[in-house]
């Protein structure tokens, strides 16, 4: 198992040496550049500012140093926030949307699974279309709508939590953005359990586990459950690499200083560092998150062996 | 106590399973009658969809959602028939116990075979730990015969053979010393040696520890080495029950009839001694490579077939026999140079070892290849006049839609289904019809080869013997060459003028059919047959 997961961090250098070049000249494509204002700026002054950031260095020049100062852990400099190099905006966003999303992955993976699992065992009836109906309908409501009504009910009208803000992370400021963060997944969460459990539940195992008189909580606990989760933990990876980067709606409405902003702000100021680095991060979690998960699926099934 | 009670430990008295579906009500099992003496072995014998299946499952509870069952189910004094779940637990497990058709997924892929064993012996004997349960799972590993037991209690399901596994069933299933065991196809899974070990391992644990047998079955040679009553089942209903050799020897009910004459009979004739080698393989080689690549090592190289040889006469077929994993299919289908291989294949003198995709399609429709799997292998999306006519479009591209129609109800009535059929789909038409329209399909080309890969295996017997005939018709009025791949020995012997042996990717054994299975030279043909086809009952004594 060591030397499997060695292996596939030894894989993920390439993928990840890939993805940067492919964003480092996408970025490049795009026309303007980060200190084209509304306002030309004096050429004397661009011409310091692009000397300053290498700008007036051959592309390629630009990209080997990018990678140079990569492989050492360095983002480079922010370009549109002076002061700040990339690696400072995340020392103090990242941790922030870590928090809000792993809060949220967690809430959907213990109330999904429960609600799936609960829908499939009363399979048609009340309870079961009650769940089947409300993941239906938290799958379709985007987190944009989701977002500014939980903020007006809860935060406005009823005033019984913040409408946003951070304020260092207390608890009462993450209660609405984790809900909206963690709503849809709940929803998909259920769907994903309720079906594999129905059909881990026809299984022919389950039948030799009934045949053998075996009471309910160790048929359903032990034999079709563990089964059912396998399907949950494969889209919990990429998900959970997704949500622990940042959501740019969630931290835009609630105005929480996370990185999710930072892709769309980049990409709009040409801050082509910011951009690169954002990629960099969500590649490495996604990287990071398959390998969990493969690791997760080698425990949970015998069947699957890496070595 | 009335003599009934000793005399029956399971009495099943006016049993109905219907079940809810969209199209209504489906009774599969209507008012039938059964009764379990104490270390009797009783078959319940029918093909499939005569519900013998299901009034076990009744008693068990394990009727599927929309499954009803009425009537009565006495276990001693017990009423099973709508027995609280609670109350069914104590019985089910412990008192009766059932082993299934499938050892590849019955068993729970995700836990260890101790763990599943001690389950019951856990449930049921009190308070044991699994650490407490673990020399008494010890003991019946090696009761059931599963080699190296200290080590084989921590494998999972996926680390042991079909056989192993259905062994592991049996273990759990004498976990507490059961009254009744009920065994539900508990062989037809397997490979017929691993059958045959089955069985002999059911016989010899039943005299040792003396539990009923209830045996569901559609395979009559195993009825009659087997059981001591039998029930014969069919849409249903019990059409006939006695003993069991007083059924055999004097069947009443025409059904019984039809099913002990199902065995397909008739023998081949071998084809004229100067007929022309038509397909011819010469030290043909198949290597399939698992795994390897980018950081993961050397691959592993399998060699399913191995240097053999093969020359197929015009009008001759060959039987290419062997078990699961043998690489028979294999080399049908490197034959046909649908898979790549080494060593020369020549069709019709010419060398086509290494034609192309482009020379040998003109080839193709003289080589044709119906499936196993009727199910699987015609596409639901289309009408069967299209299915059928397909190969035409490829083939014959200058017909007209009339031509091709005229082709296809040609090709349904050679095949004896009714042309006016062919505009409808495949999920309308039964295994044994499908089986007809795919051979349709081949013959529809006029080939000259057809390999035919396990057509039988899925279908009752009483429709294998038709598909017989049908294709020993077809061989005489068009002088086709078969390629006949089957585990099926009595199907081979009836289909074949010359058999082939293989086993692991070589040729065991080969010959005219009569003396492969008259006197069979090697060991493992010599089992192969024993298993088969002895008579010899597999207990010594039948409980008086």
């Amino acid at each position: 198992m060591f030397a499997y997961v060695l292996r596939r961090f030894a894989g993920a250098v390439p993928t990840l040496f890939i993805i940067v070049t492919i964003a480092f000249f996408m970025i490049r494509l795009a026309p303007g550049g980060p200190f084209d204002l509304e306002r030309p700026l004096d050429p004397l002054i661009m011409e310091n500012l692009n000397r300053a950031y290498n700008l007036d260095k051959p592309l390629l020049y630009q990209y080997g140093h990018y990678l140079w100062n990569l492989a050492q852990g360095d983002l480079g400099p922010s370009f549109t926030r002076r002061d700040f190099s990339v690696v400072d905006l995340f020392r103090t966003g990242l941790p922030v949307s870590v928090l809000l999303g792993g809060m949220a992955i967690s809430l959907a993976l213990i109330v999904g699974t429960f609600l799936g699992a609960l829908a499939a065992l009363k399979q048609n009836t009340a309870v079961d279309y009650a769940v089947v109906g409300t993941a239906t309908f938290g799958i379709t409501i985007p987190p944009f709508v989701i977002a500014p009504i939980l903020s007006l009910l809860f935060g406005v009208w009823l005033g019984w939590l913040p409408a946003g803000g951070w304020s260092s992370g207390s608890l009462r400021h993450m209660i609405l953005p984790v809900a909206t963060l963690a709503l849809p997944q709940i929803a998909i969460v259920a769907r994903l359990t309720r079906g594999a459990t129905i059909e881990a539940l026809r299984s022919d195992h389950v039948r030799t586990a009934r045949a053998y008189g075996l009471p309910t909580r160790i048929v359903v606990g032990v034999h079709a459950l563990r089964a059912a989760i396998l399907p949950v933990v494969s889209y919990l990876g990429p998900t959970a690499a997704a949500l622990l980067t940042g959501s740019v709606v969630v931290e835009t409405i609630f105005g929480i200083p996370g990185i999710g902003r930072y892709f769309v702000q980049g990409a709009l100021g040409r801050d082509y560092t910011l951009v690169m680095g954002t990629v960099v991060v969500i590649a490495v979690f996604v990287v990071v998150f398959n390998l969990i998960v493969d690791i997760l699926y080698a425990l949970l099934d015998p069947r699957v062996r890496y070595d | 106590m009335g003599e009934n009670k000793t005399d029956t430990i399971l009495s099943i008295r006016g049993l109905n399973v219907s079940f809810a579906t969209h199209d209504g009500e489906v009774r599969a099992v209507k008012n039938v009658d059964f009764d379990v003496r104490p270390g009797e072995t009783v078959a319940i014998v029918g093909e499939s969809g005569s519900g013998k299946s299901q009034s076990m499952m009744a008693l068990m509870g394990l009727l599927a959602s929309n499954g009803r069952a009425t009537g009565s189910a006495r276990y001693r004094d017990q009423e099973l028939i709508g027995m609280s779940e609670r109350r069914l637990n104590k019985v089910r497990g412990e008192k009766i116990t059932m082993i299934f058709q499938e050892p590849m997924t019955s068993l729970d892929p995700l836990y260890k075979i101790g763990r599943q064993i001690s389950e019951p012996l856990i449930h049921h004997g009190g308070l044991l730990s699994a650490a407490q349960a673990r020399p008494r799972v010890l003991e019946l590993l090696r009761l059931v015969g599963i080699p190296d037991p200290e080590r084989r209690i921590d494998s999972y399901p996926h680390e042991l053979s079909g056989g192993q596994r259905q062994r592991v069933m049996i273990a759990m299933a004498l976990a507490n010393n059961p009254d009744i065991l009920i065994a539900d196809e508990p062989t037809t899974a397997l490979d017929v040696t691993v059958q045959a070990q089955i069985l002999a391992l059911l016989a010899e644990l039943q005299s040792r520890l003396g539990m009923a047998i209830v045996f569901i079955t559609h395979d009559l040679g195993i009825v009659r080495r087997f059981a001591d009553r039998v029930y014969v089942m069919r849409s249903g209903e019990v059409v006939e029950e006695g003993a069991t050799e007083a059924l055999f020897s004097t069947p009443k009910h025409a059904y019984t009839k039809m099913l002990l004459e199902a065995e397909p009979t008739g023998r081949k004739a071998p084809p004229p001694a100067n007929a022309p080698i038509l397909l011819e393989g010469r030290n043909v080689e198949v290597t399939f490579t698992i795994g390897g690549g980018f950081l993961a090592g050397e691959p592993l190289m399998l060699r399913a077939v191995n240097r053999i040889s093969i020359a197929l006469k015009k009008g001759q077929t060959i039987g290419i026999v062997g078990e699961s994993g043998s690489g028979k299919s294999t080399l049908g289908r490197a034959l046909l140079r649908l898979l790549p291989s080494d060593g020369a294949i020549r069709f019709g003198g010419r060398d086509i070892s290494t034609a192309g995709r482009e020379e040998m399609r003109p080839l193709r429709r003289e080589m044709q290849l119906v499936f196993q799997d009727p199910f699987g292998s015609l596409s639901p999306r289309m009408t069967i006049g299209q299915v059928i006519t397909e190969g035409l479009l490829v083939h014959e591209p200058s017909l007209s839609g009339k031509d091709r129609d005229r082709r296809a109800i040609e090709a349904l009535r050679e095949v004896g289904l009714d042309p006016a059929m062919r505009n409808r789909y495949a999920h309308e038409f039964s295994g044994g019809q499908r089986q007809r329209i795919a051979i349709a399909r081949a013959i529809i080309l006029k080939p000259k080869v057809v390999v035919l890969d396990e057509p039988t295996s899925a279908l009752d017997r009483s429709v294998q013997k038709q598909i017989v005939d049908l294709l020993r018709d077809l061989q005489q009025a068009h002088d086709l060459s078969y390629l006949f791949i089957s585990h099926d020995l009595a199907v081979v012997r009836a289909m074949s003028d010359y058999i082939i042996v293989m086993k692991q990717g070589q040729i065991v054994e080969e010959g005219p059919t009569a003396e492969i299975f008259d006197d069979p030279r090697e060991e493992y043909t010599q089992t192969l047959m024993a298993a088969a086809i002895d008579v010899t009952k597999f207990r010594a004594a039948a409980p008086s």
